[in-house]
């Protein structure tokens, strides 16, 4: 979907009104957020990591924040596999943040929960770029910081690029924060009405 | 050969939060020097951004990187009215303590205390948590980060309501939201592409 701001697409932003003022104070941010989505999703190459996978991976992402504006705004641009990111959604969504801390101190405030694997019947209908792709993206959502090298190694054999991983880490790492741009907004909107 | 992890071997990990200054080891290649274009040097946005491992693996991708970057300095460092810029920090702060980026967190706590002078009540947070209580003020920023952060995100009217009563402002507000929502992307790049080292 081509749209001028996607953040005020997705709030309802009114033109010219308080808040619509209030982000333009921050013009130079508003500005380069709309410039991120558009080198995520228009991009001059595909060559590490296809609109297509883009797309998929975003509606993925936007999926399991449960929020239902955001999840049909990137779900348009995939509906091809819109019965498989259903399902699969539905399967990954959690709670977070947990996971585990460096092992110390810390180590009483680990807290544990799943780790997301597709599911086996989904799985030849993703293929292995986007399967480890979306369980990576589970884990940036919800446990970030059990992240690891080997869960790089997954993305480098299902046959992404070094390149690629930047990509697709960018890509999952700035829905997190367009998804609470909006709700923050949208919630500032709620109390100036 | 570039596609490959690093594994960065025996060194000084961190395993609390702290103030002091940490290095950040990357487990992928970053981009060598030598391959920099003028479309890279774009992305890096300063010059010296080169010299950072952390900027150049992530300037494989120099559009993206450009336009964050951008969007970084104009949430932290547009300080033309809205939220001081030492409870910005206290929001990245807060927000990499909450997610868990002991990199992240050690940057940004080092600003907050810097420009508040408040460093006993910064480490108060990186010792104890985001439950800590240091003052209605800052604690209404926090509790505002943690809900913002966490997902499914429970930020809602309470928290708009609790950050006024504090004495912040729209503009200031929307500084928040922008700050802890920054830090989300952030501590996602940070924690999954590398991880901190301490020197010395």
């Amino acid at each position: 979907m081509s749209v001028a701001d996607v953040i005020d697409h997705l709030v309802g932003l009114e033109p010219g009104g308080h808040l619509d003022m209030i982000r333009r104070a921050r013009a130079v941010a508003r500005d380069n957020t709309q410039a991120s989505y558009a080198a995520l999703f228009a991009p001059d190459t595909e060559a590490d990591m296809t609109k297509a996978e883009r797309h998929a991976l975003a509606s993925f992402v936007a999926g399991v924040h449960r929020d239902p504006s955001v999840a049909s705004f990137y779900a348009s641009s995939a509906p091809g596999l819109a019965d498989t990111l259903a399902l699969e959604i539905e399967r990954a969504t959690s709670a977070g943040p947990y996971g585990g801390f460096p092992a110390g101190p810390l180590s009483v405030e680990d807290t544990h929960g799943p780790t997301y694997k597709v599911g086996d019947p989904q799985r030849p209908i993703l293929g292995p770029r986007l399967s480890a792709a979306f369980e990576h993206a589970h884990m940036l959502v919800f446990h970030p910081r059990d992240s690891s090298p080997a869960w790089l190694q997954s993305l480098l054999d299902a046959g992404w690029s070094t390149t690629g991983i930047v990509t697709l880490s960018q890509l999952v790492a700035f829905l997190s924060f367009q998804v609470r741009v909006v709700h923050g907004l949208r919630v500032m909107q709620g109390v100036s009405a | 050969m570039t596609d490959h992890v690093i594994s960065p071997g025996a060194h000084a990990k961190p395993v609390v939060f702290t103030q002091k200054e940490l290095a950040w080891l990357p487990w992928l290649e970053p981009l060598p020097a030598a391959e920099l274009t003028d479309r890279h040097m774009a992305g890096l946005v300063d010059a010296s951004r080169a010299k950072s491992p952390y900027f150049m693996l992530l300037a494989r991708d120099p559009d993206i990187l450009g336009a964050r970057t951008r969007t970084d300095k104009d949430i932290f460092y547009n300080v033309a009215a809205g939220l001081p810029r030492p409870e910005r920090e206290l929001s990245a702060a807060a927000t990499s303590r909450y997610n868990g980026c002991i990199y992240c967190a050690s940057v940004h706590a080092r600003f907050a205390s810097h420009f508040s002078k408040r460093t006993q009540d910064v480490q108060h947070l990186l010792d104890d948590g985001v439950g800590v209580d240091i003052g209605e003020r800052w604690n209404a920023i926090v509790a505002a980060a943690v809900a913002l952060s966490a997902t499914p995100i429970t930020f809602g009217t309470e928290h708009v309501d609790r950050l006024r009563a504090a004495g912040l402002d729209d503009l200031s507000i929307v500084d928040a939201i922008n700050s802890t929502a920054f830090f989300n992307w952030a501590n996602r790049l940070m924690l999954s592409l590398g991880e901190p080292d301490a020197p010395g």
